[in-house]
């Protein structure tokens, strides 16, 4: 059967430890001695990028991992301890050639002036390939490890109380994300003359300060980064409801959201578009991915004993913030299909254990969603944006001289 | 009996953002493409270097009210880049200058641990202090340092930096699949800093790196640079690169140390080091004139006028006299974001000194500039240059030196093929990697060596 970029998914898969489940490191496939080594996400990524994955997004968090969701725990039979996502990326990216590399960075304690050029950065190395996922913080235990501000505690994310904490933090993550696009295009791309008549090295008139005056922060700019080769990497974030929907409308190129069903899904795709509306932003291509968590195996009764096996090791159900789905690959196509035809245009698969998971994505899911039409056959553009068909955008400075 | 011959430090600076970058030359490429920075470092690696280093700048330097544009202009992030380095070679440390300014311990601390994981123990840590309102403007904190306060909040940023580093032990990671336990102590990585600059506390989420803590550098030339040197680097990139001047300083930094009980090989002296090579001595003169003619164009040489005049001097000729209007003395600059300004303490006296020079000398503008500014340190037939280096160390003039080539990125081909076989020969330079991590080469015990065992926990 034909693929046709028209009734094309897109898939990204997101890595975090050894897996989603916080049993995945006991599997014998985990390898959790080697999480702090590169070869470890090396072999992750090559393998993502083995089955034509548009891109993989890199958790991260300014302190340990935890089982409560605001609290540090004492737990000693879970994977603590990460590497900084931009970094592992990074020394990612010279070894892969098409799949683009998103880390989780946080805006609550991060200069947005140093991401701008990390991310720049990471497009440069890896050739016009990256993205950065942006994440809040509302732990008051990671606002205490930089000590520069006390961040209002809260009991439960979906409290009133809460609600003006958590729209303070996304609105600095808006604010954070656009000084970084910003910075992005305060060079424009032709502003290397190397003139050696004039003994000029750039054309000063093509740099641009950027001027952000917000609540937060102030930047000046312009960045000491030129404009990265995708002009702005792709800006996604994870949102669960309206307060992140909006963030999502205003700023984001790609959003995650955690439906359960096509109907949860037609219901944020809306608002999703209304709020695109609303920040004049209704031109814009905004992808919308559906979050999964995903066991995978030869039949349903294989990836539910699996699940029951790690939640046994565990000593609780794994929950999650997102659908979790066990079964075949030909059956989760048959889901993703079914919330696809709500407007999701891409899936972020979330394997439960990353050393078995993400080779059934790339091995069975793939395929099937290939037999289907539902998939590329080949990585068929060289940047992040071409496979996800965006365009390169026009400099915004530029743009206003013209 | 002669004393055994010292082994020579050599190790390679990415150059760019600066004067000495030629980028006029047809054989000059991209200072951004990625490219151009893994043929610079498998080069270095190729020569059996110690590190590559990157510099830092946090703010485009302005002169005028304008943004400077006369030299190379952009860089990537260091720590990215150094991250994607670590991909392309197996051995050469990796050595980035990241401002204690203008970041966060604990930030810093695990990008240095995580660089440190991803290259198998190569990273190092070039520590630099800013206080400057103008850099400030780009972060959130703003301009907010009082000059006098940049050292302090720099050892202390750097002592809390190593607090974090030292809260995992190193053998907490367990993983046991058969029992379930991933880590030996609970309280693994928990940290507690309150000091003038840091009141912090937690739990750091990064295991202990391959090197305990990445190899300390330190900058700065002014007493209290020495002494933060003496007490807290491993290395120094200092800037005196003439026989005298590096024995003086190089005397001066290691008579420091006995105060801090420590030896002297657990500092290395490590000047910035300017190279021309030709086929022979004659023509390697004759290339660094035209190298340093590339280098100080007419523009750069009224520019550079510019920085000791602290005024416009821009309807000068540059192939004409020097002004006989006397510099502007005060507080404001011309030049922003450029340390070279506060190397001119006595800027009246400067004048008159190089108005007497050009008058003696018969130099215009641009002659003076070529003259008096940075020469090249080494310039010469391949013998030439590797004789020198060698006398120079065993001198005790530096314990080697960070070469910066004057071309990106293949500026550093011609001494690897040429020079660095010479020093092979006379046994000063290593003919191949003896370790795996920047601490075997630059022979630094790693910082669990000198206790029993692994360090005590701050906090428990």
């Amino acid at each position: 059967m034909s693929s046709t970029p028209a009734n094309r998914l897109h898939l990204a898969v997101a890595l975090d430890g050894t897996g989603w489940h916080p049993a995945s490191w006991r599997e014998p496939v985990a390898r959790p001695r080697d999480l702090f080594t590169a070869g470890y996400w090396t072999d992750l990524v090559a393998e993502a990028e083995r089955g034509l994955i548009d891109f993989v997004t890199l958790e991260d968090g300014l302190g340990p991992q935890s089982s409560h969701f605001l609290d540090p725990d004492e737990r000693t039979d879970q994977v603590r301890g990460r590497l900084d996502a931009v970094l592992i990326a990074s020394r990612v990216a010279p070894l892969t050639r098409h799949i683009g590399l998103v880390p989780t960075v946080v805006s609550t304690h991060t200069e947005p002036f140093h991401i701008s050029k990390a991310i720049a950065t990471l497009d440069y190395v890896s050739t016009g390939r990256a993205g950065l996922r942006v994440q809040i913080s509302g732990r008051p235990n990671e606002a205490a490890h930089f000590g520069r501000r006390t961040i209002r505690r809260i009991e439960a994310y979906d409290s009133p109380a809460a609600q003006d904490v958590i729209t303070e933090l996304f609105d600095e993550a808006a604010d954070h994300v656009e000084v970084v696009r910003r910075l992005w295009d305060s060079w424009e791309d032709d502003t290397e003359i190397r003139d050696a008549a004039t003994g000029r090295f750039i054309d000063r008139d093509k740099l641009h300060y950027i001027d952000f005056e917000g609540r937060h922060f102030s930047v000046k700019g312009p960045s000491i980064t030129p404009r990265p080769p995708q002009g702005q990497p792709l800006v996604t974030a994870l949102a669960h409801q309206s307060t992140g929907y909006r963030l999502l409308a205003r700023q984001a190129d790609i959003g995650y959201v955690t439906p359960h069903d096509a109907d949860q899904a037609r219901a944020i795709v809306a608002e999703l578009r209304a709020g695109q509306q609303a920040a004049g932003r209704a031109g814009d291509t905004l992808h919308v991915f559906g979050d999964l968590v995903v066991f995978l195996d030869d039949s349903r009764a294989q990836a539910q004993a699996r699940r029951d096996r790690l939640d046994t090791l565990a000593g609780e159900p794994y929950t999650s913030d997102a659908r979790i789905f066990t079964g075949t690959a030909a059956q989760l196509v048959d889901l993703l299909e079914e919330l696809a035809v709500a407007g999701l245009t891409g899936f972020r698969l979330r394997p439960a254990v990353a050393g078995h998971d993400l080779p059934r994505i790339s091995r069975d899911l793939v395929p099937e969603l290939q037999r289907r039409g539902r998939f590329r056959e080949a990585y068929e553009a060289d940047t992040l944006r071409g496979l996800l068909g965006l365009a390169r955008p026009a400099n915004r400075y530029a743009a206003s001289v013209a | 009996m002669s004393k055994p011959l010292k082994q020579i430090h050599l190790a390679a600076h990415f150059p760019g953002v600066n004067n000495t970058t030629v980028w006029s030359d047809p054989a000059a490429g991209s200072h951004i493409d990625f490219s151009s920075f893994a043929h610079f470092a498998r080069t270095a690696e190729r020569a059996k270097f110690d590190f590559l280093f990157l510099a830092e700048g946090l703010r485009l330097r302005e002169q005028g009210g304008k943004i400077y544009d006369l030299d190379v202009v952009g860089r990537p992030d260091t720590f990215t880049v150094l991250a994607a380095l670590a991909a392309v070679t197996d051995r050469l440390g990796l050595t980035g200058t990241i401002n204690s300014t203008f970041n966060e311990p604990y930030e810093v601390a695990r990008q240095f641990a995580s660089l440190d994981h991803l290259s198998g123990g190569r990273s190092a840590w070039n520590v630099v202090t800013s206080w400057d309102a103008f850099t400030g403007e780009n972060f959130r904190r703003g301009g907010f340092l009082p000059q006098e306060d940049r050292y302090s909040r720099a050892k202390e940023f750097l002592a809390t930096a190593h607090e974090l580093f030292d809260s995992w032990r190193g053998d907490e990671i367990l993983a046991d699949q058969a029992t379930g336990t991933f880590l030996r102590d609970a309280q693994a990585g928990a940290f507690v800093h309150r000091g003038q600059h840091f009141d912090i506390h937690g739990r750091f989420n990064v295991p202990r790196s391959p090197q305990g803590r990445p190899v300390i550098f330190q900058a700065g030339d002014s007493d209290e640079g020495r002494e933060f040197a003496a007490s807290d680097a491993d290395a120094i990139f200092s800037r005196y690169s003439t026989l005298k001047e590096g024995q003086a300083f190089y005397t001066d930094v290691k008579s420091r140390l006995a105060k801090y009980g420590r030896r002297h090989d657990q500092l290395l002296i490590l000047p910035a080091a300017t190279f021309v090579l030709g086929d022979t001595d004659q023509e390697a003169a004759e290339l660094a004139r035209e190298v340093r003619r590339q280098q100080v164009s007419g523009a750069t040489a009224i520019k550079h006028l510019e920085f000791v005049w602290n005024r416009d001097l821009s309807a000068y000729d540059p192939e004409g006299p020097l002004p006989d209007v006397d510099p502007v003395v005060g507080e404001d600059h011309i030049s922003r974001g450029r340390a070279q300004v506060r190397m001119y303490r006595d800027p009246i006296a400067i004048a008159r000194e190089w108005r007497q020079l050009a008058e003696a000398n018969k130099w215009s503008i641009r002659d003076l500039v070529i003259n008096t500014g940075n020469r090249q340190t080494f310039v010469g037939a391949p013998a030439t240059v590797a004789q020198t280096i060698n006398d120079f160390v065993q001198a005790d003039a530096s314990d080697g030196f960070i070469l910066v080539p004057h071309i990106t990125p293949g500026g550093l081909d011609l001494f690897a093929d040429k020079v660095v076989p010479l020093l092979q020969e006379q046994g000063v330079f290593r003919s191949d990697y003896e370790g795996t991590t920047l601490r075997d080469h630059l022979g630094l015990a790693h910082p669990d060596a000198d206790s029993a065992g692994a360090p005590e926990r701050a906090v428990s």
